[in-house]
């Protein structure tokens, strides 16, 4: 089982390395990534330390090439998987099919893992990747139960990436338009989710109030927790009735889970937030490692320790976890 | 150009479905796409059931095509996309890489429906060889990307193989999620969800704090708050679109199509958007927004 690990900055990928780390995932400066923010992610100089860095301590190194490429503009996600291959990289997360086709063609030695923005769900699609693509993994969408993923990795004969922890995308991934309909800006299109250049805070007679291109996601009483206005996690009226629509603000939190992950042949648990901060890597992947490592000495023994528990509440959105939608009842 | 009734996104009662089809058949629609596109569990009218339809409306003059489920979560589901691609008559919509796959190993010809992520034409290109024979585009994309797909299409010399639609009028499917929004509208969970997206024919309606329409909760669909239309915009889909699609959402869908296929015959008639509309996506600007 290997524990991969969120790098957002050359910072982050070392203490990740540092604290236990069997691989990291990382994205290039530019569009040609779903978290494409500011301040975030490697420039050519940083890639190349970052993939020293990894590489000198014997751990894998994963490039993120995960959105859409524009029309006229392929040659930057072609110019991308070069990087990728330049750099040394154990594998290229790609999501976009003329992207993959590149890289089939000109790089069969490059294992290519199907990114969880291509919103493979069932064997039948992921036979469609596997036969036009070879890839070599399956990052899976968070909409999957705990039994339909048993149900996938016994039939589909591949190595299934899964998340694990981290914020909830409530919808599959690369199926979600909410962003651009409220902003013009998706992560298939732009590489980002309810873009921090739209958010607007305003305190109000009524509250503190967060907003999105202007549309109203949030108010908050005085004793309420703020969170970034997603707009998947904003508190709308129906029917006169005011509460959090489609979810609430709340991490994935799949530490009970991890026996079941093993034992199901689960090849890697993904760690979310190439856009958090060293100090939440180096927390996260220490709690992680130590799961894991808790699990493999004696499984029969294994159980959540309430201080890792403890540990990912106060990293998470809303200070809250859920089992998302591998617990059937979330659905 | 030609005018297509989208699949009916909501969840109506068999009689109902089949009354509104009877309707259609002798509407102004060139093609009618039909099938459960949104929830499995939704079995009013079951596989045999929407296949016998079909091939019922299939004998009058008009394109018949069986739309199919995006979301695919479980074998059971796949067993009812590889029913559909074995009806023998009427084409498909795949909403899913998954159905494009069993139609690829069938030999079939294909519909890539607006849920599948194709962006640019290299894609296009690879799903052409596969048996790609229309393309409907992602609801997020402009007139601008369209432009710049069609022309990289010509250059590769493919624009004469495919046909482009376009999601025209309608409220926009915007994402799919595993959980049921109208099961937790009513604080069911999923499972136990008394197929209660029966009792909102248009979806559910949800607004800001502020009374402004955000989005419409249609099982585990989301979809677009306002209704997109475009059509004031069908001067600029000249020698680029093919068709128009209507989402269906009741009886005046029906009208809707009339009104398009009139507006396609006069030029420079201007009918201004209500507030509750948008047609932002096509202009290159938030998909809530008028331009």
């Amino acid at each position: 089982m290997e524990l991969l690990c969120p790098a957002g900055s050359l910072p982050a990928l070392k203490v990740a390395i540092d604290c236990g780390a069997d691989a990291v995932y990382i994205g290039l400066k530019d569009e040609t990534n779903a978290r494409h923010f500011a301040g975030l992610n490697f420039n050519a100089s940083k890639l190349v330390k970052g993939a020293q860095y990894v590489a000198d301590n014997n751990k894998h190194l994963h490039v993120a090439i995960n959105t859409f490429a524009h029309p006229g503009q392929e040659k930057r996600w072609y110019n991308a998987v070069d990087q990728c291959v330049d750099l040394g990289a154990n594998a290229a997360i790609i999501a976009d099919i003329a992207t993959l086709d590149y890289a089939t063609r000109k790089y069969p030695d490059l294992a290519l893992h199907l990114s969880v923005q291509a919103s493979a769900t069932n064997t039948a699609a992921i036979e469609f990747y596997q036969r036009n693509f070879n890839i070599k993994r399956v990052v899976l969408p968070r909409v999957l139960s705990l039994h339909q993923v048993k149900q996938l990795a016994r039939n589909s004969h591949i190595p299934l990436e899964v998340f694990a922890f981290g914020s909830l995308c409530i919808m599959a991934e690369g199926r979600c338009y909410l962003s651009s309909y409220f902003t013009g800006e998706s992560p298939n299109t732009v590489g980002a989710c309810s873009p921090a250049k739209f958010v607007r805070w305003q305190e109000t007679s009524q509250g503190l109030t967060s907003r999105l291109n202007n549309i109203l996601i949030d108010r908050y009483h005085n004793d309420e927790k703020a969170g970034y206005p997603t707009l998947c996690k904003g508190r709308f009226n129906l029917d006169g009735q005011i509460y959090h629509t489609l979810e609430e603000p709340t991490s994935l939190n799949t530490l009970s889970l991890l026996p079941d992950l093993i034992e199901m042949g689960i090849s890697s648990v993904k760690i979310e937030g190439r856009q958090r901060s060293p100090a939440y890597v180096e927390q996260i992947t220490r709690v992680w490692r130590a799961a894991i490592d808790s699990y493999m000495q004696s499984p029969a023994q294994y159980q959540v320790k309430p201080q890792w528990d403890q540990q990912l509440e106060n990293l998470s959105e809303g200070n809250q976890t859920t089992l998302g939608a591998y617990h059937r009842s979330w659905q | 150009m030609k005018v297509s009734l989208g699949p009916l996104l909501y969840y109506w009662p068999k009689q109902q479905t089949i009354d509104f089809y009877q309707h259609a058949i002798s509407s102004d629609a060139d093609i009618i796409y039909l099938g459960e596109t949104v929830c499995s569990k939704r079995r009013e009218l079951k596989t045999r059931d929407w296949i016998e339809l079909a091939s019922s409306l299939n004998k009058h003059n008009k394109e018949i095509v069986l739309s199919t489920m995006a979301l695919l979560e479980a074998p059971s589901e796949l067993s009812v996309i590889k029913k559909l691609c074995e009806n023998g008559e009427v084409s498909i919509e795949a909403n899913d890489l998954a159905t494009v796959q069993i139609l690829t190993e069938k030999k079939l010809p294909f519909i890539c429906g607006p849920a599948i992520n194709c962006y640019n034409a290299q894609t296009l290109k690879l799903l052409i060889n596969q048996g790609m024979q229309r393309w409907v585009m992602p609801v997020e994309l402009s007139r601008d990307w369209l432009a710049d797909l069609v022309e990289d299409s010509h250059k590769m010399g493919l624009r004469d193989q495919y046909e482009v639609e376009v999601f025209s009028y309608g409220h926009l499917p915007l994402a799919y999620s595993a959980r049921c929004f109208t099961a937790r509208s009513e604080n069911k969970a999923k499972d136990d969800c008394g197929l209660t997206c029966i009792n909102y024919p248009q979806g559910r309606l949800i607004h800001t704090q502020e009374e402004q329409q955000v989005f419409v909760l249609n099982g585990i669909q989301t979809l677009s708050g306002y209704c997109y239309n475009l059509i004031n915009d069908l001067e600029s889909m000249h020698d680029l679109v093919d068709i128009l699609r209507i989402s269906p959402n009741s009886l005046n869908s029906l009208e809707t199509v009339t009104e398009f296929k009139r507006q396609l015959l006069q030029q420079n008639h201007y009918r201004p958007l209500n507030s509750s509309q948008c047609n932002g996506y096509w202009h290159s600007i938030p998909g809530l927004g008028q331009g």
